[in-house]
C-alpha cells in the first residue's frame, strides 16, 4: 500500500516537474481579426501546437475592423484583415506593418429563377447593373444576350446582399468598383457599403436563404460556402474574355496572374480582382495577416515568425480540405523575404539562411 | 435557568427608563449596523453608476459623429460607410415602426389571454395555459428568427398576402412589391416575442383586482363580459399600461430575430411590406467590421439614440402609470 502511494506520488511529482519545465518555455501569442479565414487559422494553430507544444496561439475572429484596431493599439501580437489597411491607418502605426497574404477566397453569384436550371453567365457590367438596380428583370436584353439558351422569364430580380460588414462584401464591391465606373462613383468598395437596392441577409447563410426562399433572387456568397452547401452559382467573364467557373484552382490563378507582374518590393496591399490571365476567376482576393516590422520581444518574435513561415509553407496543405485556395509559389517566395526582414532591436529575427523549423 | 433571580424577570422592579433614555437607546447605532448600511448603500449606488457609465461611454465614443453630423444625424437617410456619410433616420423610424406593429398585434392578444385566464377559463386550464404562454418567453430569439425565415415569411408571402392583397392592396401601408423580409414580418415576430411579457404581467394585475369589485359589478346586474370591460379593466389599467410598456421596451431592443427577417435596408418606407432596419440590428451587423473610426462613432451615436429612446419610453411609462394610478387602481406599485 505504502509502496503504491509512493509510486503515485513520485509520478505526480514528475508530472509537476515536467509541466513546470514546459511552462517555463511556453510562448503565448495573441491574434485577432477577420472571420473569413478563421477556420483555417484555427486549424493551423491546432496543428502547429501539436507539432510544437511550447507555442500557444490564440486567434479570435472578431472581424477585420476589430483586428486592425487591436493591431494598432498593440493589444495583439498579430492582426488579420480581409481588406488591406488604408494609408491613414498605416500612418497611425507609423508604417510599422507588413501585410502578409495567407490564403485566398473568392465570391460567386448565386440565384434562384423558377424554371431555369442552366448555369448562367455574367459579366462585371451586368453584375454591377443588377446591384445598382438598373437591370430589374431577368429577361433584360443584357442578360438574355449572355444567356441565349437559358430561357429567362419575365420576372423581377430581387437583389440580396450582406447586411453585416464583411470581407465577402469587400471582395465583391472591389470587383464591381474595378469593372464599373458607375459603381465606383455611386457606391465604391468597403466591408459595408450604401447599397442602392436589395435585401440584406446576415452572413453567408442569410444571403443564401434569401436567394433560396425568394423566387427571382440573386445574391453573392463566398465560394467556400457555396461548395460546402452545394449551392449552384454562375460563371463570370474575366478580363481575358473567358467565362470562368469559380474553383480553388481558378482562384489561385487569379493571385498568380496578379503577382506575375508585381514589384518585388510590394507591400502586398494589392487587389487581385479582375486580374490578368486566361484561366483566372475575377472575383478573388487575398486575406492578410498584419505583422509589425519591428518587434520588441525576441522570444515572441521568433515564435511568431516561425509560425507564419510554417503556415505559408507546410500549412498550405490544409487549405483545400477547408476549401480555401492556396497561395501561388511566387507569393510565398516574396513573403519569405518580408519575414526575414522583421527585426527586434535592429537585428533580424530569422537567420538569412532560415528554411523552416 | 433556575440560577436567575426571579427579580430579573420582573420588569416592573427595574428602574423605568425615561423618555429621553429610550430615545437615546433607539438612536444609538451599533458599529455593525453602520458597516452594513454603508455596504448596502454602496452596492445600491453601483447600479445607477453603471447607467451613468454606459451613458458616458456611449456619448464620448459618439463625439466624432456628433460634431460632424450634429442634429442632421437624426434627420438624414443616407448611411454610406464608404463616403463616411451617416444619417440614422431609417434606423430610428424602423425601430419605432416595427415595435408599433408588434404592439398593435400583441396587446389585444395578450389582454385576451390575460382576461380569459383570470375570468373565463376553467380553473384546471389556467395554470397549464399560463405556463405555456410564459414558455414563449424562454425561446431564444435566434429560434424565432429561424422560424421567421423558414415558416413565417413564406407563409405571409405565398399564402396570406396572396389572399389579403385584393382587400388591402390599395392601402399605402401595404404598398409595393412584397418579397418577404419586411417590417411586417419583423412586427409579427416581435409581437410573438413580447406577448408573454404583456400577458403574464396583465394576468397578475387582473388577479390582484379584489373579488369585491367583481361581485359588486355582478350584483349590479352586469354580465361577466360587462364586468370585465366596465369594472376589472379600468381598475387594473395602470398595471396594464405598465405591462404594455414592458413589452415595448423589449421590442425596441430586440436584435437577432429582427435582423433575420426585416431585410436590413436603410430606407424609410411607410409600407409594411418593404424592408427596413432597426438600431439594434444595425449595431449588431456592422460593429465588428466597422473599419473607419467615423463608422464606429456613428454606430455609438445611434446606440446613444436607442438609449435615449428607451429612457423616454420608460419615463413615459412612469408618467402614464402615475397618472392613471391616481384613481384607485392596482398593479401600479408592481411595475
Amino acid at each position: 500500500m505504502t509502496k503504491r502511494i509512493a509510486a503515485v506520488l513520485s509520478v505526480a511529482a514528475g508530472t509537476v516537474l515536467l509541466a513546470g519545465s514546459v511552462a517555463a518555455q511556453t510562448v503565448r501569442l495573441n491574434g485577432a481579426g477577420a472571420t473569413f479565414p478563421q477556420p483555417i487559422y484555427q486549424k493551423w494553430v491546432l496543428e502547429y501546437h501539436n507539432a510544437h507544444p511550447t507555442v500557444e496561439i490564440n486567434y479570435q475572429g472578431i472581424g477585420s475592423g476589430g483586428g486592425i484596431r487591436q493591431f494598432t493599439d498593440h493589444t495583439v501580437d498579430f492582426g488579420a484583415s480581409d481588406g488591406p489597411m488604408t494609408d491613414a491607418q498605416i500612418q497611425a502605426v507609423n508604417g510599422d506593418v507588413y501585410h502578409l497574404p495567407t490564403v485566398l477566397g473568392s465570391v460567386v453569384p448565386t440565384y434562384n429563377i423558377p424554371g431555369v436550371t442552366a448555369q448562367l453567365r455574367f459579366t462585371g457590367d451586368v453584375l454591377a447593373g443588377i446591384w445598382l438596380g438598373q437591370i430589374t428583370k431577368w429577361n433584360d436584353s443584357r442578360l438574355t444576350a449572355l444567356n441565349p439558351d437559358a430561357n429567362l422569364p419575365d420576372q423581377d430580380i430581387v437583389v440580396a446582399h450582406r447586411s453585416d460588414g464583411s470581407g465577402t462584401t469587400y471582395i465583391f464591391t472591389d470587383y464591381l468598383t474595378k469593372v464599373s465606373p458607375d459603381w465606383a462613383q455611386r457606391v465604391g468598395k468597403g466591408t459595408s457599403v450604401n447599397w442602392p437596392v436589395g435585401l440584406g441577409g446576415q452572413g453567408n447563410p442569410g444571403v443564401a436563404n434569401i436567394v433560396k426562399q425568394t423566387p427571382g433572387a440573386i445574391g453573392y456568397v463566398e465560394l467556400i460556402y457555396a461548395i460546402q452547401n452545394n449551392i449552384g452559382y454562375g460563371v463570370v467573364r474575366n478580363k481575358a474574355g473567358n467565362y470562368i467557373q469559380a474553383s480553388l484552382e481558378t482562384t489561385t490563378n487569379a493571385a498568380a496572374g496578379a503577382v506575375a507582374s508585381l514589384d518585388p518590393n510590394t507591400d502586398f496591399r494589392i487587389s487581385i480582382t479582375d486580374a490578368d490571365g486566361a484561366q483566372v476567376y475575377p472575383i478573388s482576393s487575398f486575406t492578410w495577416l498584419l505583422l509589425p516590422k519591428q518587434m520588441t520581444d525576441a522570444v515572441k518574435a521568433r515564435a511568431l515568425l516561425e509560425f507564419v513561415w510554417w503556415a505559408v509553407h507546410d500549412g498550405e496543405k490544409f487549405t483545400s480540405a477547408l476549401a480555401y485556395a492556396p497561395l501561388p509559389a511566387r507569393v510565398v517566395q516574396l513573403e519569405e523575404q518580408r519575414l526575414k526582414s522583421i527585426t527586434v532591436n535592429g537585428q533580424p529575427v530569422l537567420p538569412s539562411n532560415y528554411r523552416g523549423r | 435557568m433556575t440560577d436567575i433571580p426571579a427579580t430579573a424577570l420582573e420588569p416592573e422592579l427595574a428602574p423605568k427608563p425615561t423618555a429621553e433614555e429610550r430615545w437615546r437607546a433607539l438612536r444609538t447605532v451599533s458599529r455593525g449596523d453602520v458597516i452594513y448600511r454603508s455596504l448596502l448603500t454602496v452596492l445600491a449606488l453601483l447600479l445607477p453608476l453603471l447607467v451613468v457609465l454606459i451613458a458616458v461611454e456611449l456619448v464620448s465614443n459618439a463625439m466624432p459623429a456628433v460634431s460632424k453630423f450634429g442634429f442632421g444625424f437624426l434627420t438624414h437617410s443616407t448611411w454610406d460607410p464608404v463616403q463616411g456619410q451617416f444619417g440614422a433616420l431609417p434606423l430610428i423610424f424602423g425601430t419605432l415602426y416595427s415595435s408599433l406593429v408588434a404592439l398593435v398585434i400583441a396587446v389585444p392578444l395578450a389582454l385576451a389571454c390575460a382576461i380569459f385566464l383570470t375570468e373565463f377559463a376553467p380553473r384546471w386550464l389556467r395554470t397549464p395555459v399560463g405556463t405555456l404562454i410564459e414558455l414563449l418567453a424562454a425561446v431564444p430569439s435566434v429560434i424565432y428568427g429561424l422560424w421567421g425565415i423558414f415558416v413565417l415569411i413564406p407563409l405571409l408571402r405565398d399564402h396570406v398576402w396572396k389572399v389579403a392583397r385584393h382587400a388591402l392592396g390599395w392601402l399605402p401601408i401595404f404598398g409595393g412589391v412584397f418579397y418577404g423580409p419586411s417590417v411586417l414580418a419583423a412586427g409579427v415576430i416581435l409581437s410573438i416575442m413580447i406577448l408573454p411579457y404583456i400577458a403574464a404581467v396583465s394576468r397578475e394585475v387582473l388577479l390582484a383586482v379584489p373579488p369585491s369589485q367583481r361581485e359588486a359589478g355582478l350584483a349590479l346586474g352586469a354580465t361577466r363580459w360587462e364586468t370585465v370591460t366596465t369594472v376589472i379593466l379600468p381598475y387594473g389599467r395602470a398595471g396594464i399600461v405598465g405591462a404594455v410598456i414592458l413589452g415595448l421596451g423589449r421590442a425596441l431592443g430586440e436584435t437577432m430575430a429582427v435582423t433575420m427577417v426585416i431585410g436590413n435596408r436603410h430606407e424609410v418606407s411607410a409600407s409594411l411590406l418593404q424592408p427596413g432596419y432597426t438600431i439594434a440590428a444595425a449595431i449588431a451587423n456592422e460593429f465588428s467590421e466597422a473599419v473607419s473610426d467615423m463608422h464606429l462613432s456613428a454606430l455609438f451615436m445611434v446606440g446613444a439614440v436607442l438609449f435615449v429612446i428607451t429612457i423616454l419610453v420608460n419615463t413615459l411609462a412612469r408618467v402614464l402609470v402615475w397618472r392613471v394610478a391616481r384613481g384607485s387602481a392596482v398593479g401600479s406599485t408592481a411595475i
